[in-house]
């Protein structure tokens, strides 16, 4: 399982990292949401990972670390806020300067 | 009487002369609102100082930052009240000179609100028993001082004198900063009691030259001192009631009162003989004799304040206690008769409009009183009989005749003394001379000069009578103020000495009369002298300075400019290397990677899950130019990993994230609607090549290090968490009270900024113009039916179903998963769901759309709880609770926690709506415009 996790932060973060990497705001986007996904699993899994032991207590006789979930969970809507700002900056620039580049001027051809 | 009292009584004045402004044009109430509270600061000092010429030394402290042994600590002892005095005495005089010297159409109450700033900073230097706070003080000065010689910012001069100041002063205050921390160090307290107590300490320490160069730094650019005294002729581009003040008086004294305040700590050695003495010397003759070729009057001035300067850094470079003793005095000379010699030369700039020496002449004849004013002071300045210039000056010679530390060159410096002395005479000579005989004025500006108004006289008058008293009668007038000072200076007992007029007939006196003929003899010789000094070449600080200042600027945009290129493409891609390469620098140190560890079993389901959410992810990422398939295939992935959560035993995650998902898709699809449907391919090859190695790298990376770490032994710290979590949080969900309860604090931070990002995008979609796109990528034109019936019917009726379950796991989240951001997010999507099936009418035609309100609502509601916890003694955001017993429901349990939640409900909701609502107002404004 854990191989699993590990492989599941690996590609999210790959995917993340090369679409932060392109030109245009909207890849951009998708690309911190894919990094953000990765980052909240790595975090969460930086606690172990247990099967059926939800940190309540008297529930489970070997609970899971509560602590990185609430970090997390603060973290996942923190994210939505990121994602939103960006969004609607990618929005503003795409109104006052007429495209979607993320330097804001169209492409010089070979630069990017 | 709390001496921090004393001290913060300027800087609330501060606040009056501005206010007064406001009320009244009346420039005489301004000033005495501008004097009111330095005047009482000066009153209030009059108990604490009987008890300082009692012997004793006063202490008051605050606590400000223990960590950091930084304390409000003030002391006063009889140097910090000479100083004291100075700075609140001649503050006063200057604020009624001021009074007459600004124009009725200059901004006064500014002026006054900068020069009390300034006193304040200055008493603060001057009182501070803490070498931090002492630092913190010393920059206050130097910015008011920025500020005040800047007071006529539409001169590029004061403009220029004022960077000019501050960049100096400014790289010496940070020289001091880091003196006294290492000075802090090696005795192992900022206290200056201390710090002056362990003398040897310091003095014996491996980083002795270190401490001393720093804060010798610090003192040299502050007080002028060679090679740093270009900036103080430049500061004579302020008001002169500033020069005054800040440039004769006080600030550029502050120097020379932290040589003599740190005088028991670093004094005594050969190293400070050399560097204090030997700037001293240079200072003192190169300024001297400079001053005598300005034909500014202001500027001669200013080149002697900084040889006088220069004089008192030598006294306390010899090391001798008794010369310690004669800087302390000449510092209280030098202020009175100098502060009297500017505001003197501001009457005259004021009655004849220029202060060219060059063409005031003869104005005996028009301003006799004012004149004799002047020459006093100046007679004062030259060290003539009777005036108190002479008796230091004479202590001054005495000591340059004992001093044996240069050896069998011990000479020097009574040769260098009395030609300091010459120079001196010769421009206080030239002073008199030129400016008050000489012949007659030449093309003033204003003719013909007359007196001033009666009360602009009596600053001078007040200071040239003290220059006469103590001349005349030193033991009756000055002696008991300089001996306190002088013993709190030598932080122990005071040599022998009297002060007297007549010493009878010795070398000293000799020395004075040598400087008093041969000065005399140099201004008869003046045109000759003129002369020689026009031919030589002329450098002007102002302007090497300024151009060494852009070619710094130059350079800094030169390497700024290659590095921020203006392409966030490059910045990211050289963040995320760096990630790269510390990863990878970073991995031989961990132990090796190994398959052969413990591990949950794999199974079916999950081998299907991962293999999903990794074809989503890289699809989402291969599909990128075709936006509307990569955001399908990103919601598929936030899913899965919301599957994820579930499996883990996260519930809380899982609800979290799947709602995000909801409004996250909602977000980008509505988005979508304004941006263009498709990437184009623009980069290279070789950079698609360079960011898929990147993004492997750092995946491969990541992906390695949680794998370790998950296999690791780890330890945690939530069993506490988990063994309080019902006793002291009062719910059983631990993620929850972790949430709302243990880390509150951080819950309540993270609110606040989901509120604020609400509010930067409100702020950036107000007025913003964006015209929509009437088709799709392939050309067919988006569906004219804008609320389709079936998901208008469905969605009416799941509204109040879904507040329902949001009020459901918002009530049991403390004890179950669940919670106000889950509930929220509940609620959000619900209401999210209105808006797309029936339109933003019809919603705001059925509820308020204004969201600002709900965050704010939500972020007061859990600061206030937090605040809530003061009221009884407890610290902020501790939570209470109590179990309630009511009829049919039963018993349950209530937590202030429970509040605190609705505040965190509040503001998602709030921030959720306001963002989507919001945007989705923007295709509304989009098709009216198109309609109209």
């Amino acid at each position: 399982m854990e191989l699993l996790v590990a492989i599941i932060i690996g590609v999210l973060v790959a995917s993340g990292v090369y679409l932060c990497l392109r030109a245009r705001t909207f890849p951009v986007v998708m690309g911190l949401t894919l990094l953000s996904y990765g980052v909240n699993v790595f975090l969460f899994a930086m606690g172990g990972l247990k099967i059926n032991q939800v940190a309540v207590v008297g529930m489970s006789p070997d609970p899971t670390d509560p602590l990185p979930q609430a970090l997390v969970l603060t973290a996942i809507v923190i994210g939505f806020a990121m994602t939103a700002f960006l969004v609607v900056l990618a929005l503003r620039s795409q109104g006052e300067l007429h495209n979607d580049h993320v330097d804001g001027k169209p492409d010089d051809g070979g630069r990017s | 009487m709390n001496l921090a009292f004393v001290v913060m009584l300027p800087f609330l004045g501060a606040f009056l002369p501005p206010l007064v402004e406001r009320v009244t044009g009346n420039r005489t109430l301004l000033a005495c609102g501008a004097a009111a509270l330095p005047a009482l600061a000066l009153a209030l000092l009059f108990n604490p100082a009987r008890q300082v010429f009692a012997g004793e030394t006063l202490h008051s402290t605050l606590r400000w930052i223990p960590s950091l042994d930084l304390s409000l600590a003030f002391r006063l002892d009889g140097l910090a009240l000479l100083f004291a005095l100075l700075v609140l005495g001649i503050g006063l005089l200057v604020i009624l000179y001021a009074r007459y010297y600004l124009s009725a159409k200059e901004k006064a109450g500014r002026f006054y609100a900068y020069l009390l700033l300034f006193m304040g900073a200055m008493l603060g230097v001057v009182t501070s028993d803490n070498l931090l706070l002492l630092v913190v003080f010393w920059e206050l000065t130097s910015l008011s001082s920025f500020l005040l010689i800047g007071f006529w910012g539409h001169q590029t001069g004061a403009r220029k004198g004022a960077r000019m100041a501050m960049t100096v002063t400014g790289m010496g205050g940070l020289a001091l900063l880091a003196g006294v921390l290492l000075m802090g160090n090696v005795v192992g307290s900022f206290s200056l009691q201390t710090v002056l107590e362990s003398g040897d300490v310091i003095r014996a320490s491996s980083w002795y030259p270190v401490i001393l160069c720093l804060v010798l730094l610090g003192v040299f650019t502050k007080s002028a001192q060679f090679p740093f005294h270009f900036w103080l002729p430049h500061a004579m581009a302020a008001p002169t009631p500033v020069s005054a003040y800040l440039h004769s008086a006080t600030m550029v004294k502050a120097g020379v009162f932290l040589l003599a305040r740190l005088y028991p700590a670093l004094a005594g050695t050969d190293l400070w003989f050399m560097l204090v003495s030997l700037a001293g010397m240079m200072t003192l003759l190169w300024a001297a004799f400079v001053a005598l070729f300005q034909h500014d009057l202001k500027g001669l001035l200013a080149y002697s304040t900084i040889s006088h300067l220069g004089l008192i850094t030598l006294l306390f470079g010899l090391n001798s206690e008794m010369a310690a003793v004669a800087a302390v005095f000449h510092i209280i000379n030098h202020a009175t008769f100098k502060a009297s010699l500017f505001m003197a030369a501001g009457i005259i700039d004021h009655e004849t409009g220029t202060r060219d020496m060059r063409r005031i002449n003869g104005l005996w004849k028009y301003m006799p009183y004012t004149a004799v004013l002047a020459m006093v002071a100046s007679a004062a300045m030259a060290g003539v009989p009777l005036l108190n210039g002479f008796l230091s000056k004479e202590m001054f010679f005495t000591e340059t005749l004992q001093s044996e530390q240069l050896g069998a060159l011990s000479w020097l410096l009574p040769l260098g003394a009395t030609l300091g002395g010459v120079f001196s005479v010769a421009y206080s000579a030239r002073f008199i001379h030129d400016v008050f005989f000489n012949g007659e004025p030449v093309n003033l500006p204003k003719y013909p000069p007359h007196e001033p108004p009666r009360y602009m006289k009596v600053p001078v008058e007040i200071l040239v009578a003290l220059c006469v008293a103590v001349g005349v009668f030193p033991a009756i007038t000055v002696a008991g103020l300089l001996a306190v000072a002088a013993a709190a200076t030598l932080g122990g007992d005071l040599p022998e000495y009297h002060l007297a007029i007549w010493h009878g007939f010795n070398l000293p006196l000799v020395m004075s009369f040598i400087a008093l003929f041969g000065g005399i003899f140099i201004y008869s010789q003046r045109r000759r002298l003129f002369d020689l000094w026009a031919r030589l070449p002329e450098v002007d600080a102002k302007l090497v300075f300024e151009g060494r200042i852009q070619q710094l600027g130059r350079v800094a945009s030169a390497i700024t400019g290659r590095l921020q290129n203006g392409s966030l493409q490059s910045y990211v891609a050289w963040a995320v290397t760096l990630v790269a390469v510390i990863l990878l620098t970073q991995m031989w140190h961990l132990p090796a990677l190994s398959l052969d560890v413990g591990m949950l079993p794999m199974d079916g389901v999950a081998i299907l899950c991962t293999a999903m959410l990794v074809a989503a992810a890289l699809l989402t990422t291969f599909l990128h130019r075709h936006r509307m398939t990569s955001i399908m295939s990103l919601s598929v992935v936030g899913l899965m990993v919301s599957l994820l959560f579930v499996r883990f035993s996260a519930p809380d995650l899982a609800l979290t994230q799947l709602s995000v998902e909801v409004v996250t898709m909602l977000l980008l699809m509505l988005a979508m609607y304004f941006l263009p449907v498709r990437t184009q391919v623009e980069s290279s090859s070789v950079r698609v090549l360079r960011d898929v190695l990147l993004a492997l790298v750092v995946g491969a990376g990541v992906a390695v290090l949680a794998f370790l770490v998950m296999t690791g032994e780890t330890t945690t710290i939530s069993q506490f968490f988990m063994d309080n979590s019902k006793s002291g949080g009062g719910g059983t969900n631990v993620v929850n009270v972790i949430l709302v309860d243990f880390r509150g604090f951080d819950t309540f931070g993270e609110i606040t900024v989901l509120g604020v990002a609400a509010m930067g995008i409100y702020a950036l979609l107000k007025d913003l113009n964006l015209a929509s796109a009437k088709y799709d990528s392939l050309g067919r034109p988006w569906a004219a039916d804008a609320h389709p019936l079936v998901l208008v019917t469905i969605s009416r009726p799941l509204l109040p179903l879904a507040l329902l379950i949001a009020v459901y796991i918002f009530l049991r989240g403390h004890n179950l998963p669940g919670g106000g951001f889950v509930a929220g997010l509940i609620t959000s999507v619900a209401l999210v769901l209105q808006y797309v099936a029936s339109g933003v009418g019809w919603v705001h035609s059925r509820m308020p759309g204004d969201y600002h309100p709900v965050v704010a609502m939500g972020v007061l509601l859990a600061g206030l709880t937090g605040v809530g916890s003061w009221v009884f003694d407890y610290p902020f955001l501790t939570s209470s609770f109590t179990y309630v017993s009511l009829p049919v429901i039963g018993k349950f349990e209530l937590a202030t926690a429970m509040l605190f939640d609705t505040g965190v409900f509040l503001t998602v909701v709030g921030a959720t709506l306001l963002m989507l609502a919001n945007l989705g107002k923007l295709s509304l404004l989009d098709d009216k415009r198109e309609n109209a």
